[in-house]
């Protein structure tokens, strides 16, 4: 470098845009910057994919949550401790032989934000987004995800309002998991329902 | 997962940070704590990160999902303006009174607005 130290080279424009606006917010009184620090350690820390699989897995093993979940999902979610903060409704969609379910969001990248945490870099690509419907197929073939000719495909439009989360099939094999074991199994792509659950190994 | 990197028009990722930059997270942050004041709904919020994204598309970008928090503040600034919660003058002002308190702070101290001029037209040399 060949300039000296008595400056501190700023960051880049879009991080300097926005301290220009968290400032004026918070000397507004719009922002309280405790509330701000709390919502970034939640959302980067404490809530991700693994409070959907712990929802899946108490599916898999507990035949009364699943009913309750598949019936109203945002208040059987709630009774866990995770509960939505844009009030949007949450419903949860079965995997079956017969029925695959797809989520994505068209628009913009609208997703269980309580129970699989921010969603990752390609569900909010346009990509994705176009192909999820116009050619489902081959986006789960591009995830290694290759389904029975005889499994129908359905693929759900998240909105502001109404969110997905898919509940995949309890893999051959694990038969004597036990929830927890069973959560381990349980990733984030199974419950966007772009790959299925599989046994350890078998990937 | 092999074949997954053979598939070009898919960004892919690993189960990572889910923010890139600090930045990111701020932005995010404003978003979600703006909302939880009651300062606008969620449906007007995605309506209008729907609208940034679309202009974005027709801009050109490819939109593979790395610019996704670059239309994010994009549609914040935004809204911010259209609710009177700030305007882009006051920003871009404030932008520049930052930009000079990192150049007037010498390298290792905390950067403090006050470092910088008070964001005057025309105050800045770059």
């Amino acid at each position: 470098m060949s300039h000296d130290h008595d400056h501190t080279d700023p960051p880049a424009d879009i991080a300097l845009r926005v301290k220009a606006l968290e400032s004026l917010l918070v000397e507004k009184g719009l922002v309280n910057p405790a509330a701000l620090d709390a919502i970034i350690e939640t959302y980067e820390h404490r809530v991700g994919p693994r409070n959907g699989a712990r929802v899946v897995a108490r599916a898999w093993t507990d035949p009364e949550f699943k009913a309750a979940l598949l019936e109203d999902a945002s208040a059987a979610v709630a009774e866990l401790g995770y509960e939505g903060r844009q009030g949007e409704h949450l419903q949860v969609v079965e995997n079956t032989p017969e029925l695959h379910n797809l989520v994505v969001c068209t628009l913009c990248s609208c997703y269980p934000w309580t129970v699989l945490g921010l969603p990752p870099v390609w569900y909010k690509s346009a990509p994705y987004r176009a192909r999820a419907v116009s050619e489902p197929h081959s986006v789960l073939a591009e995830f290694g995800t290759h389904l029975p000719a005889s499994t129908r495909i359905q693929v759900w439009d998240s909105t502001s309002e109404m969110r997905y989360l898919v509940l995949p099939m309890r893999p051959a094999g694990a038969e004597d998991f036990d929830e927890e074991a069973l959560q381990s199994l349980v990733t984030r792509n199974a419950m966007i329902g772009v790959e299925q659950v599989s046994m350890p190994g078998r990937g | 997962m092999a074949q997954l990197a053979e598939s070009p028009s898919l960004p892919r990722d690993e189960e990572g940070p889910v923010f890139r930059e600090p930045w990111e997270a701020q932005a995010f942050g404003l978003t979600v704590a703006l909302h939880k004041k009651g300062l606008f709904s969620w449906e007007e919020w995605t309506a209008q990160l729907s609208m940034e994204i679309a202009r974005a598309q027709r801009q050109g970008d490819a939109d593979l999902g790395d610019s996704y928090y670059r239309h994010w503040l994009a549609a914040l600034e935004a809204l911010s303006n259209r609710k009177g919660l700030s305007n882009s003058d006051e920003l871009a002002s404030r932008t520049r009174q930052w930009r000079e308190a990192y150049l007037n702070t010498p390298h290792g101290r905390a950067v403090e607005l006050s470092a910088g001029l008070d964001g005057r037209r025309g105050s800045s040399e770059d």
